[in-house]
């Protein structure tokens, strides 16, 4: 690693921020007559349900698991009665299971529940993986595979993301302000079970001042973390973007984080981590932020993991106009659904209603290679050649222009003046180098 | 409940730039140079500017139609190629031939490549060359009948006569001397300049890099590098033409090897051509190496030069 005392900073598009919801305190939704819990809710192998229709559910029961370890198990939010056992396509297209558990409103705990009882790094991984984890977030990858490390000794860094980079989003802020002690426990479990960490770095964009102040106060006894205030410039939540301003260490082509030291956790999931050590409830709420023209009453809420949006909605005021748009996560990055009967998942930070003023786009014309694309990526990638050599096919040279290294993050799009789709032109040409990759 | 929900990829904010808006800055930063010209050489400039936009609007949509595509008169590119080629032309110049030179830069250099973006030269530049060349006497006819301007030839043919009797620096700057409409009034030009820059339309790599080395080269040939930046269709070449995206490089470095190119050769045509000027010859000579630029200067992602992949 070369010494460089100034880390240059990646590039980025100024995004609008939208944070109209961050004084909210959040409230908690009331349970649901029904959650809809998918079986697939984490990158890896699906699980199956555990439960059959008629059976009678706890909160914080197990519904859903699998024998792979590179998976993450499903619990109840509510207590009540399993009456189906749905199929489901989840956002990312894969076909799954719905559990479906009608809520007896008498949310009665699940006798199993207890503190974990963790005394090494193996009995830590495995509380880890009985919690439920994912990273929230947005990725849904299982935290207890992120953190069993092949070379324990070689990680010395733990990055924790509050970036929150993603406009109208305000979850994660609302996590410090209102569970900031447990962001510092949760380092500390950390910090005392996985490699060997020496430094802590807390990512927060400098929009959110008191975010700052307050993780300043909550750790000015630890001289090993530090508060790190980035400049409020989107995608700086962005993994390898967090690594770099925060360490300098760049990750390369087909390498993770932990190859150069480091493990990079949201805040959310770290706060997460350290409640359930205190307490044994799985993961089955989630803090989310409720925001966009078309809802009522934009809010930070606390809803049971499997709650339909139309349900959400519905405890934020309803729709204020009729929705054109809806997004899981933010705008920049968001999936857009089809249809608000959608349930929360595990890796949901906000749901976004939009109406038709904000849905309108202008067409797509054709490109004026005015190189704003190639100022904006913060990888500098080249996203008006990648295009033009996906139009042409050109396998070598998309390979030749690095195309599969795009996080996808849309900083192009987003400056892009003829409105080129080209997020979509990337993953489409990764796709094409995926297919056209010889077969081993 | 099904709402008719839009499904499309990610991101869901887009800037609100758009191809009509960063033409439309080109225009404004365009506008104190035709109120300077008007000013200078009289009220024929705004009809002859208005002939040249109207007629490459005309011409833009016009085979649009023939061609069956779908008009793009609306991203404004026709309007900015109208006002530039009428930059380019010499307040007495005909109309028809005006008309030629709109039909040359829109259907021939523009159009026929495949429209925006697609051209391999400045369509503007074009025209005026195609201009240049056929109809030589009306190009370099600088007689004007109203405005502060009198009949007489440019600072650059004043220099190549080996003429006693030069401007100054001042009167180049505000461009009191013979010339084509848009090129005389450095001062304008630079705010129109500045506008751009400002507006983040161009980088200020190119107009800088391109006017530097300018002065750089006639300092080390031993010409008055000043007068050399000051006169001539550099600081309009600079500013309005070299920095046009389609026939620009796109990466800063590919930009700064553009410039370097263009300067070189304006000096060298300058100097020792049989020209006075050099600077749309030029641009058009480094328009027409830019994919090459383009190809040597790509950007070094994050995380390092890509594995060489088998030739």
């Amino acid at each position: 690693m070369s010494k460089k005392d100034v880390i240059k900073s990646l590039k980025g598009v100024a995004v609008d921020h939208y944070k109209n919801t961050e004084d909210y305190v959040t409230e908690t939704m009331p349970e649901p007559d029904r959650v809809y819990l998918p079986c697939v809710q984490h990158m890896g192998a699906p699980c199956t349900p555990v439960v059959k229709v008629g059976d009678l559910v706890k909160v914080g029961q197990l519904v859903a698991d699998c024998d792979k370890a590179f998976s993450s198990p499903i619990y109840s939010s509510v207590s009540g009665k399993v009456v189906a056992l749905e199929d489901f396509i989840n956002p990312q297209g894969v076909r799954t299971q719905n559990v479906v558990v009608e809520a007896d409103h008498q949310q009665q705990m699940y006798e199993g529940i207890a503190p974990p009882k963790v005394t090494n790094t193996q009995e830590f991984l495995k509380a880890v993986r009985d919690s439920g984890l994912v990273g929230l977030g947005g990725a849904g990858f299982p935290t207890h595979i992120k953190l069993s490390l092949r070379e324990p000794e070689k990680v010395d860094t733990l990055c924790v993301n509050i970036a929150e980079c993603e406009p109208y989003i305000t979850s994660d802020y609302r996590n410090v302000m209102e569970d900031g002690q447990d962001i510092i426990d949760g380092i500390e479990l950390v910090k005392k079970y996985v490699g060997k960490i020496t430094q802590v770095f807390i990512g927060v964009e400098d929009n959110k001042p008191k975010a700052i102040q307050r993780l300043q106060l909550l750790t000015q006894d630890k001289p090993y973390i530090k508060v790190l205030p980035m400049r409020s410039q989107y995608p700086k939540g962005a993994e390898k973007v967090l690594i770099y301003e925060s360490t300098g260490r760049v990750v390369g082509d087909g390498m993770i984080p932990a190859d150069v030291g480091v493990i990079v956790m949201n805040g959310t999931s770290i706060a997460f981590l350290a409640q359930y050590m205190k307490t044994g409830v799985p993961l089955i709420s989630k803090r989310i932020t409720v925001d966009g023209s078309a809802i009522t009453n934009p809010k930070n809420i606390r809803v049971p993991l499997g709650t339909r949006f139309v349900d959400i909605v519905q405890f934020c005021g309803g729709y204020k106009e009729q929705p054109r748009k809806m997004l899981m996560g933010g705008p920049m990055m968001g999936i857009a659904i089809y249809d608000d009967t959608y349930p929360l998942l595990k890796n949901n930070n906000a749901l976004l209603c939009f109406g038709e003023k904000e849905t309108k786009a202008i067409p797509s014309s054709a490109c004026i290679r005015c190189g704003r694309c190639v100022r904006a990526c913060p990888f500098s990638l080249m996203p008006a050649a990648i295009d033009r050599a996906y139009q042409a096919k050109d396998v070598e040279k998309l390979k030749a222009l690095c195309v599969g290294r795009c996080m996808e993050c849309g900083c192009c799009a987003y400056v892009c003046p003829a409105k080129r789709n080209l997020v979509l032109t990337n993953r489409l040409a990764k796709q094409l180098l995926r297919n056209s990759a010889p077969k081993k | 409940m099904s709402q008719n929900l839009v499904i499309v990829p990610s991101p869901h904010l887009k800037d609100k730039a758009t191809t009509s808006s960063v033409m439309l800055d080109v225009i404004i930063a365009l506008i104190p140079t035709v109120i300077a010209s008007a000013f200078l050489f009289g009220p024929r400039t705004l009809l002859l500017t208005a002939v040249c936009v109207g007629c490459c609007v005309a011409f833009e949509y016009l085979f649009c139609m023939v061609t069956k595509r779908e008009s793009t008169i609306r991203d404004l590119s026709a309007c900015v190629t109208g006002v530039l080629l009428a930059m380019n032309l010499p307040v007495s110049f005909p109309l028809w031939m005006a008309v030629i030179g709109c039909f040359v830069a829109i259907v021939i250099a523009k159009q026929l490549f495949g429209g925006i973006g697609q051209n391999f030269a400045n369509p503007a530049l074009v025209g005026r060359i195609v201009l240049f060349v056929s109809f030589a006497q009306y190009m370099t006819r600088w007689e004007t009948s109203s405005g502060l301007v009198v009949a007489s030839a440019t600072p650059l043919g004043l220099l190549n006569q080996g003429s006693s009797e030069l401007p100054s620096y001042l009167t180049l700057l505000f461009g009191v001397h013979g010339g084509v409409l848009g090129e005389t009034c450095a001062l304008t030009l630079i705010i129109g300049g500045l506008y751009l820059v400002w507006r983040k339309v161009i980088t200020p790599t190119i107009p800088l890099v391109y006017i530097g080395c300018v002065f750089l080269f006639s300092f080390a040939l031993g010409v008055d590098p000043l007068y050399q930046i000051l006169s001539g269709g550099l600081m309009l070449g600079a500013i309005f033409m070299a920095t046009d995206y389609t026939t620009s490089p796109v990466t800063e470095k590919g930009k700064a090897i553009f410039a370097v190119g263009c300067a070189l050769i304006t000096v060298v045509i300058r100097l020792y051509g049989s020209y006075a000027e050099g600077v749309s010859f030029a641009i058009l000579l480094m328009n027409i190496l830019t994919p090459h630029i383009d190809n040597l200067t790509r950007n070094v992602p994050f995380g390092g030069k890509p594995a060489k992949s088998k030739k």
